[in-house]
């Protein structure tokens, strides 16, 4: 059949219910999966066609929660866990860390631990210092863990249902702004191979490398520093790990450019991680020193007069590129998309 | 009880002091690389407890696992190769004492971050009962563990979806060093912390097999019968050191004259009385067992010692498992 637009939510559901259609192993886990908004509608309305046995509503107990998914995966179960922020997933951190990571490796191949476990980033309406982080390092840096980060409705779809497929524990990081943003999705179910990046915008004189909501950023500085003469190539990573350096290095080898783009802190962050990958692997062809560009190093306000400046978007990444390039490229910034907090203006709030 | 029983339970018994006493005294030559937690004073319980499950019934355990794999009749070379690193231990050496396995067995897990192999086991009931094989879990844990949040979590969750779990609590009154007085308010009380989760809760002596055993087969029986959880809490004392093979009541944590209290009610020395006090009882079998136990120990640590390490290409796989298609 041929693609529609659907949104990056709905591509979750539908990854979702296909999957437990075609695995009756497949379960839902978390607390809200069967509530009326239903998961900023990404498990809406498979409680009413699985059922409780398959959609498990859940106590407000993360690590306790986590440790059950994972104890059932031990014995067949594929559970998908959710949690509406990131930031509840410290109190499931231990479990994810020392328990899901660890199985395969610490049974020597003997027990695996096949969880899906979907984390919301949050971000504006004044979410504040405990909503609005986006954590991944802390999961990427951990082996035995997978980690994606789609940016579009179609990896949304494809990515998730690999991860559910996939006899590893994945970490899924989907941005609240993300849910509501539209794209072609097959209506087939299929899997896209989880650990290689994306090409989204080719271009030659620099690389861009980021995920998840970012891409978006990204794409739109993209656009406007074509219309100025400056040839862009973004890189989507999709997954965070496994990492594909490869598509990286070889756009570094075309560009000899680098400006990588985290969605949280770049202190210790993807990007950072990238920049010292392309140090070691790839210093010749660097040209310039790269940049890491992140949210600023503070916690995240609530007040938007100062949660703006805390976020990277289309003026940073352009300031970057100005930089990086030796280029002025002042001009576009009066062209800025005003990001104000909230995704796009129908939103009105509160999440 | 019948004396066939009894030699059962003996004969389980000697076997576990048997092999950590073993391991104490071969430690000294630091070839067991790795912390071992010995349950030398604990061996009731587990022989209690899984003489009340089903070979097909699984078991989820701590940090002081040794016991409760051995008496599933769990692989005794597999377990001393894991102590020594070898390539023929349970998780090839990559798990050391603390994580303990057998997938014949159905010692599912092991896992030492107290408090964390409940919640686990309690998913282990979650997917049994999805399952429907009428298969339960025995989740060990310390009197510890019941101090962490997510053993209320667990608890909530087994008695909400009526797991068959049965979570049985080793009471040993330390935690590590510290004292159950320390840690816990003194009007603390598990049977009312169960009650308040709707489980169903049994308490007694570990240290006795006779009655651990009927406690065990009580708790098992109302599992089968009302088909929820239940837990047990036994009562039972640590001889040795938290870590490590060696004694330490001179550090003065313990209570003066409390480790020979509980040396005076050896649960294997007790069990031995009531074996003798059977008219059937024979003194030449029972010699006859405690050669054939020293005999299978003996050969699993000249196994373990012959066998060889791990190669170095081991060390980057199965951090992943294979997908398949």
């Amino acid at each position: 059949m041929s693609s529609r637009e659907i949104t990056y939510g709905e591509a979750i559901l539908e990854a979702t219910r296909q999957m437990m259609l075609s695995d009756d192993r497949v379960m839902l886990m978390g607390l809200g999966v069967s509530d009326p908004g239903g998961i900023f509608g990404t498990t809406k309305g498979l409680f009413d066609e699985f059922g409780p046995d398959r959609v498990v509503e859940t106590p407000t107990a993360e690590s306790g929660v986590m440790g059950i998914a994972i104890g059932s995966s031990l014995v067949g179960m594929k559970p998908i866990v959710t949690h509406q922020r990131v930031e509840f997933s410290l109190l499931s951190y231990e479990q994810i860390v020392n328990q899901a990571a660890k199985w395969n490796y610490m049974t020597a191949g003997k027990k695996y631990v096949q969880i899906v476990v979907r984390l919301i980033i949050g971000r504006g309406w004044g979410q504040g210092p405990q909503h609005s982080q986006s954590l991944e390092p802390i999961f990427a840096h951990v082996p035995g863990l997978k980690v994606i980060a789609p940016s579009s409705p179609s990896d949304a779809k494809g990515l998730l249902a690999a991860a559910i497929n996939d006899p590893n524990p994945v970490v899924m990081l989907e941005h609240r702004w993300l849910h509501q943003t539209y794209g072609e999705v097959s209506p087939d179910l299929y899997q896209q191979e989880i650990g290689r990046s994306k090409i989204v915008h080719v271009g030659t004189d620099i690389t861009i490398v980021t995920y998840s909501y970012m891409v978006i950023e990204a794409l739109r500085a993209a656009r406007e520093l074509a219309n100025v003469g400056v040839s862009a190539e973004v890189i989507d990573l999709t997954s965070l790990r496994p990492l594909d350096f490869d598509t990286i290095e070889k756009s570094i080898g075309k560009t000899g450019t680098l400006l990588t783009i985290d969605n949280g802190w770049s202190t210790y962050g993807i990007g950072a991680e990238i920049v010292a990958r392309a140090a070691s692997d790839c210093f010749d062809a660097l040209k310039k020193p790269p940049i890491r560009l992140g949210v600023a190093d503070v916690p995240i306000p609530s007040t938007r007069a100062l949660a703006n400046l805390v976020y990277p978007g289309f003026n940073s990444i352009v300031d970057s590129v100005s930089s990086i390039l030796g280029r002025d490229l002042s001009r576009l910034k009066q062209k800025s998309i005003c990001v104000e907090d909230v995704p796009d203006k129908s939103f009105t709030g509160p999440f | 009880m019948t004396y066939e029983q009894m030699l059962h339970f003996y004969t389980e018994m000697a076997y576990i002091r048997a092999v950590e006493q073993k391991i104490a005294d071969e430690y000294k030559h630091q070839e067991m690389r790795c912390p071992v937690h010995l349950s030398i004073g604990q061996e009731a319980v587990p022989v209690a407890v899984s003489k009340c499950l089903k070979s097909s019934d699984h078991v989820v355990s701590a940090h002081r696992s040794h016991a409760h794999y051995l008496a599933k009749g769990a692989d005794l070379n597999a377990m001393i190769c894991e102590l020594f690193g070898k390539s023929d231990g349970c998780a090839a050496g990559k798990g050391g004492s603390m994580h303990l396995i057998d997938m014949e067995a159905n010692v599912t897990a092991a896992v030492p971050i107290v408090g964390s192999s409940i919640s686990i086991g309690t998913g282990v009931a979650f997917g049994l009962k999805k399952g429907g094989s009428g298969q339960k879990v025995a989740i060990y844990f310390g009197d510890g563990a019941t101090e962490e949040g997510v053993f209320a979590e667990s608890l909530d969750f087994a008695s909400l979806h009526n797991l068959p779990a049965l979570f049985v609590c080793e009471n040993n009154f330390y935690s590590v060093y510290t004292s159950i007085e320390q840690r816990q308010a003194s009007n603390r009380n598990l049977e009312k912390i169960c009650q308040g989760h709707g489980i169903k809760s049994f308490h007694g002596d570990g240290n006795n097999i006779v009655e651990a055993f009927e406690l065990a087969r009580n708790a098992v029986s109302y599992m089968e019968d009302t088909g929820k959880a239940a837990l047990l809490e036994f009562t039972t004392y640590r001889w040795l050191e938290h870590c490590g093979p060696n004694w330490d009541d001179h550090l003065g944590y313990r209570k003066a004259g409390e480790l020979k209290n509980w040396m005076d009610r050896c649960p294997l020395t007790h069990c031995l009385g009531m074996l003798c006090a059977f008219p059937e009882h024979d003194n030449g079998e029972l010699l006859r067992i405690d050669e054939k136990i020293s005999a299978k120990i003996s050969d699993s640590f000249k196994h373990a010692r012959k066998n060889p390490f791990p190669s170095s290409d081991e060390l980057f796989s199965d951090v992943y498992a294979e997908i398949q298609l």
